[in-house]
């Protein structure tokens, strides 16, 4: 239990992460509670998306562990992370390209066999994306950034996630686009999935936070709410540039 | 709940998404108008059903009208070529897994059913369970084989199958004196000298024995394969499998369970392979190891790759042009007709705008008429030779000079072709154009003056690769592949 009083739901505690002999995480320590959007931050190759990685079990840590709903996963497959309910949209989206809108979605329920339930999935997607609704049967590496970015949250929707972890969702959309995924990135929070966010994209990543945490070469360097870190002096020179 | 989720979008903002790119995509779609646009999109929205039926239609009356000797090249073999495309299809065209051992599962498929079935080794069985245990026994060998391999990727999964299809070929040529338990002093695969007198299928009572009854056969198999699948690839399975394909990564973090789904491609791959090496080994009457080598490989990937990996209709027309187009250049007159249609077909489609195109083909024309004229005015020698049979031949005599004595000149003519082929991608807008009147001339000469003598020999392959090469310059996707699309 922490302190707000909502319950921990994923735990990173004293991961080291190693690249062969490179030394790309040390000793992290980082929290998300149950219905929270996190914002992890920080610059090119500080290892956000190695955290990540680690979170989901693509990589092991040499030494830490990581907690997920009160269970120490460390040792687990990812899918077995995913099957207790983690979620992820990849860096640069990673959509099945020559296959449809609908084909994609119903690669994110794959574990999902029951087809009643599956279809409720769809629903609840197609109402928060009513475009992808429009463009089910057009092939996925035909979209725009945009659409892509709308498919890839709703494929990783599918699985009724607790946790969703979102890799730089704004990397390659236009302006007004980051604003609107943001918008729609509070939606989903507001339905109740927990979020971990990375970003380069600071400003926006913490205007829409409850916490957020500042990696730089692999350590932490701040973390706080997100208010008080959007006030931080450190911050405010290295990333928002004001 | 359901409304809060709604995103409000302000009717003055662009919704999400919505950019240039998509405001263009209809643009897009309607280029592809006339002839060939109207054939794509009419294949594209068909329903399976009907897709099928304009290959069984011809592919029925075919037996109809052919000749005997025909059918067996062009009918037969082609079938049994598309039906191992089709095994190879899913390992290599749905999941992605380059299998190099393939056709050990066909060799094993000839293999087990002519051990239950033929004078060689006494047993004779009848089709059904033959083939069934066949089918089995490729099954089982590619899941021995798969399952180590399974967390395998790209290039080791490639090195592990190639090694499993050379073993193979070992294996058979020594399996006559194998001395280990069970098999004490047991011939099982007839050695160097293969299994013989393989029994015909014996299907309730029906055997099948003239090309015509192996037709029927065959084609009735590769329908059922098609079919099955199709209902394959279009189940959960069949798209997960796609996904793999695509982006295992990405497959992987949606939980799928990737070793299984490869796996699985794997040993239905096999399976195929098996029940179509039972059928071969039935045609053939025999199993010889000579017959499952890499050259029998490279031409079912071949099928697959040029038809589009993935692809089931693709699979069909690639076994058509990888089987047929080698047969119809055994014959000389055939080949005459092969090469020229080939030729205006590739100026046609490549040479654009429409002011370069009457440029080649009236500076083409004239060209030979011109030095047919000046030749016959003063060097008679030029064109003294003898046209080659056949009508196309005949009239192509008017055009081209044929020299009597022409190897020597030709085999220059054969380098000259290929350097001026060089000098061609070198060039770039007019001086391409023109360059291109000469090169289609010499080359055309080295054609009747040499390379249409020798087609029964190793030409027609140099063709088969010429003409592979430059269809797949022109789709790179294979003929029916989809477009990979990059993703941003
Ligand atoms: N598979 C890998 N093997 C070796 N080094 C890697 C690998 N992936 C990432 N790295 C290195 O780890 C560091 C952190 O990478 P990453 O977590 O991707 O950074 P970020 O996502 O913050 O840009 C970088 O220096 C990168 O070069
Ligand atoms: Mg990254």
């Amino acid at each position: 239990m922490s302190v707000n009083g909502a319950a921990s739901l994923l735990a990173l505690v004293g991961i080291d992460t190693y690249y062969g002999q490179i030394h790309i995480l040390e000793k992290l320590n980082l929290e998300v509670r149950e219905g929270e959007l996190v914002s992890l931050l920080g610059g090119n190759a500080s290892g956000k998306s190695t955290t990540l990685k680690t979170i989901l079990g693509l990589v092991q840590p040499r030494n830490g562990t990581v907690e997920f709903r009160g269970e120490n996963v460390t040792g687990r497959t990812t899918s077995y992370r995913i099957k207790r309910g983690m979620a992820i949209v990849p860096e640069n989206r990673r959509l099945f390209g020559p296959m449809t809108v609908l084909e994609n979605l119903e690669m994110g329920a794959y574990l999902n066999r029951d087809g009643r339930g599956r279809k409720e999935d769809f629903e609840r997607v197609y109402t928060l994306f009513p475009l992808l609704k429009e463009r089910r049967n057009q092939l996925a590496g035909t979209l725009s950034g945009g659409e892509q970015q709308m498919v890839a949250m709703g494929r990783a929707l599918m699985s009724h996630p607790k946790l969703l972890l979102m890799d730089e969702p704004s990397m390659g959309l236009a302006p007004i686009l980051v604003e609107r995924s943001f918008e729609i990135i509070q939606q989903v929070h507001q339905s109740g999935v927990a979020m971990l966010i990375v970003e380069q994209n600071a400003n926006m990543a913490l205007s829409i936070a409850d916490r957020g945490y500042v990696l730089s070469t692999g350590r932490l360097v701040l973390e706080g709410p997100a208010g008080q870190l959007l006030e931080h002096e450190d911050l405010r020179k290295a990333y928002l540039g004001r | 709940m359901a409304d809060e989720l709604t995103p409000q979008v302000p009717p003055d903002q662009p919704r999400i998404g919505v950019d240039e790119w998509v405001a263009s995509v209809e643009g897009k779609r309607e280029r592809y108008r006339g002839p060939v646009g109207w054939l794509r999109r009419g294949w594209d929205t068909a329903p399976a059903g009907a897709r099928l039926l304009a290959f069984v239609i011809p592919a029925a009356i075919f037996p109809l009208v052919t000749t005997e000797g025909n059918l067996f090249r062009y009918g037969l073999i082609t079938l049994l070529y598309a039906l191992l495309g089709l095994g190879l299809n899913v390992t290599v065209g749905f999941a992605g897994l380059l299998d190099l051992g393939y056709i050990a599962f066909f060799g094993f498929g000839a293999y087990t059913y002519g051990y239950v079935a033929s004078v060689h080794t006494g047993h004779h069985w009848p089709a059904v369970p033959a083939i069934l245990l066949a089918i089995a026994v490729a099954a089982l060998i590619g899941f021995i084989v798969g399952f180590p391999s399974r967390r395998l990727v790209g290039d080791y999964l490639a090195i592990v199958t190639l090694f499993f299809g050379q073993a193979f070929v070992v294996f058979v040529n020594n399996g006559d004196r194998i001395n280990f338990w069970p098999f004490n002093r047991t011939d099982l695969t007839g050695g160097a000298n293969g299994l013989d007198n393989i029994d015909p299928l014996k299907l309730f009572g029906w055997t099948v024995n003239t090309t015509k009854e192996y037709y029927w056969f065959t084609l009735g198999a590769f329908l059922l394969v098609i079919i099955l699948l199709y209902l394959v690839s279009e189940s959960r399975t069949g798209r997960a499998w796609k996904a793999l394909r695509e982006d295992p990564l990405a497959a992987e973090v949606m939980s799928m369970p990737v070793n299984r789904l490869k796996l699985m491609a794997f040993v239905f791959g096999a399976a195929i392979a098996g029940f179509a090496g039972a059928i071969y080994g039935s045609v053939q009457t025999g199993a010889f190891p000579g017959d499952f080598d890499v050259g029998l490989l490279i031409t079912i990937y071949a099928i697959v790759i040029l038809g589009g990996a993935g692809s089931l209709a693709g699979v069909i027309v690639g076994a058509l042009v990888v089987n047929g187009v080698p047969e119809l250049l055994r014959d000389p007159n055939q080949a005459e007709w092969v090469f020229y249609t080939a030729l205006v077909l590739l100026v046609l489609t490549k040479v654009r705008p429409w002011q370069k195109l009457v440029t080649v083909v009236g500076g083409t024309l004239a060209l030979g008429f011109a030095l047919v004229a000046i030749a016959d005015a003063w060097f008679p020698r030029w064109t003294a030779g003898e046209p080659n049979t056949g009508k196309l031949a005949h009239w192509v005599s008017h055009w081209m000079l044929l020299p009597s004595h022409a190897t020597q000149i030709a085999n220059w003519a054969y380098a000259l072709t290929i350097a001026l082929i060089l000098v061609l991608t070198l060039l770039r807008g007019w001086w391409r154009t023109i360059v291109m009147i000469p090169t289609i001339y010499v080359g055309a000469f080295a054609w009747e003056n040499l390379l249409v003598e020798q087609t029964v020999g190793a030409t027609r392959f140099l063709l088969l690769g010429a003409l592979l090469v430059v269809l797949m310059n022109a789709r790179p996707q294979g003929l029916f592949g989809t477009a990979r699309v990059e993703i941003v």
